[in-house]
């Protein structure tokens, strides 16, 4: 199976009804697995005008009660930006999945890159927080993307797949689990009286109920500061409040939130610290050092965003020297690890921008 | 060759629209039903028709960590910007195949040239030119046994596009094994 497909079948499983998209290199499997599927299914495909309307479609679907996704590549989700900053402040559970590609703009539009890192974080205006998440494998573009659908569903908050175009593209063996199988979570639901709910007033998790639309509970979304009942509200305390609220609601399910993996990395000195398709040239690169007898190991970074910050911490702290391999040209995430693991460690980059994949090879060659 | 050879790396290149992703895909997809681990990847520009397209196939027993071929035990180049790509492999003593109905004729003991465009549309269906050259592989690296492939062939086409391809596999394989040199 291929990882494009593997992540619609996730969806699928995870109980998605609606998918909105306008296809783009190298995602388009999945809206046209989708475009099969959906009716079966009793769901609903739309192929929308662009970006902007898909991603708006997500967001109407979802308040209306239905799991609801996109996926695309960097120009599409450049576009969505506006609106997920909506789903953010509305929170509406949604899911994006952005196949990355090599750019900026178009760029090389069938090559792979991790060059949204930071926009997949910082992406929207105005102080906000999402979850970001990154597979390796076809697996892992299963099993990540029903999480990313119980994330959502479970706080609230847009949740995006950040997978590159080799992973996307890729075919590995995989069977799909039975229903029942894998857990899946659906958004608290509303039982009080229509006349009192309050959409915006979270519980003590720092995520309140939602209606749809449609039934007998009447409710606004605003993307403008709203107080609990969902209407405008600008009084400082309020916004100071809601503003935490949105932050709060992940930073309190942190451990739960943040997924890594780690390959011989307990005792490592050498600490390889990867994520999507440079996770595997990392993985036989630790492998080809610990044969020549040094002791090196891999952290994965499943969850981007929120930042495994503790895990990266705890293993990079004892490490002698830490190598961050993507395929950017800065380092995106390597400023990261060096915030967290400061200015005197011996942080490595190595970094891929021509639409090239990060060899073992490279890796090694950071090693002297 | 290795009879119990435990991994086959695999490339197949050529141009965009030759069918090499599929015919990667139908191998891996062979390698499966045999219980083998694969994985599938690829690369090509932004051309659905034309220009450099290339898949690899890794077939293994064990988990697959990097997943792009690094030491191919066979690869087929259908053009000759792919044949100029990969020829520097045949001084590594790596079987290349290429088609010689597309790229220049060119001698070394690695190096192997069949008309397989030609035969194909000999046979009446150019489009199964991925299929015949797989079979030739397959002839050549026991990756996967014919009747594998002929299983994954059965349950992608039917018809008129199923005879075709099989009796493209077929024409592949004893290009290999007959060593006919009818053309």
């Amino acid at each position: 199976m291929q990882g494009n497909q593997a992540m619609s079948e996730g969806a699928i499983y995870a109980g998605a009804k609606f998918f909105a998209g306008y296809p783009i290199t190298p995602s388009s499997e999945i809206a046209e697995e989708c475009s099969k599927v959906m009716l079966k299914i009793g769901g609903v495909y739309m192929q929308m005008e662009d970006e902007i309307a898909s991603i708006a479609a997500v967001i109407g679907a979802s308040l209306a009660g239905a799991k609801a996704f996109t996926a695309t590549s960097g120009p599409g989700f450049s576009l969505m930006q506006e609106n997920l900053g909506l789903a953010v402040m509305g929170e509406v559970p949604c899911v994006v999945i952005d196949v990355q590609r090599r750019g900026p703009s178009t760029g090389l539009s069938t090559k792979p890159a991790q060059g949204d890192i930071m926009q997949l974080r910082w992406g929207r205006h105005g102080d906000q927080s999402v979850i970001a998440l990154c597979p390796a494998t076809v697996s892992e573009c299963f099993f990540m993307t029903v999480k990313a659908f119980n994330f959502a569903e479970k706080f609230r908050v847009p949740v995006i797949m950040a997978p590159d175009e080799i992973i996307g593209h890729m075919r590995e063996n995989f069977s799909l689990p039975t229903p029942g199988e894998v857990e899946v979570i659906d958004r608290k639901k509303p039982s009080g009286s229509p006349e009192n709910y309050l959409p915006f007033a979270a519980d003590k998790d720092g995520v309140a109920p939602l209606a749809s639309y449609g039934s007998d509970y009447v409710f606004h979304v605003s993307s403008s500061m709203h107080g609990p009942d969902g209407c405008s509200n600008n009084d400082p305390a309020n916004a100071a409040w809601r503003v935490a609220q949105l932050h709060r609601k992940i930073e309190m399910h942190r451990d739960e939130i943040v997924i890594t993996k780690t390959f011989s990395a307990e005792d490592a000195e050498i600490l390889l610290i990867a994520f999507g398709a440079t996770t595997r040239s990392s993985r036989a690169a630790a492998l080809e050092l610990r044969k020549r007898g040094v002791r090196a190991g891999v952290l994965q970074l499943i969850t981007l965003w929120p930042f495994a910050d503790k895990e990266v911490a705890s293993l990079g702290g004892r490490a002698k020297t830490v190598i961050v391999p993507e395929m950017n040209y800065g380092g995106q995430m390597a400023g990261e690890v060096q915030k967290v693991l400061g200015g005197g460690a011996d942080i490595r980059r190595v970094n891929s921008y021509n639409g090239e994949i990060i060899t073992p090879q490279d890796i090694l060659k950071a090693i002297r | 060759m290795k009879e119990n050879q435990k991994r086959y790396e695999v490339i197949l290149a050529g141009s965009g629209g030759q069918g090499l992703v599929l015919s990667g895909i139908m191998l891996g997809e062979a390698a499966i039903l045999e219980g083998k681990v694969v994985v599938q990847t690829q690369s090509y520009g932004i051309a659905s028709r034309g220009g450099l397209s290339l898949a690899e196939v890794i077939i293994d027993q064990e988990e697959i960590i990097y997943q792009q071929v690094q030491e191919p035990d066979i690869i087929l180049t259908l053009t000759e910007e792919a044949l100029e790509k990969y020829i520097p492999y045949a001084e590594q003593q790596v079987v290349i195949f290429y088609d010689t109905t597309l790229a220049k004729a060119r001698t070394g003991a690695c190096l192997t040239g069949y008309p397989f465009t030609r035969i194909a549309s000999d046979l009446g269906n150019l489009g199964s030119v991925n299929i015949l050259s797989l079979g030739a592989m397959i002839a050549k690296i026991p990756m996967v046994k014919k009747e594998s492939l002929v299983r994954v062939i059965q349950k992608r086409f039917k018809g008129k596009a199923l005879e075709m391809n099989l009796q493209a596999l077929e024409t592949g394989t004893d290009l290999i094994r007959k060593g006919e040199q009818t053309w």
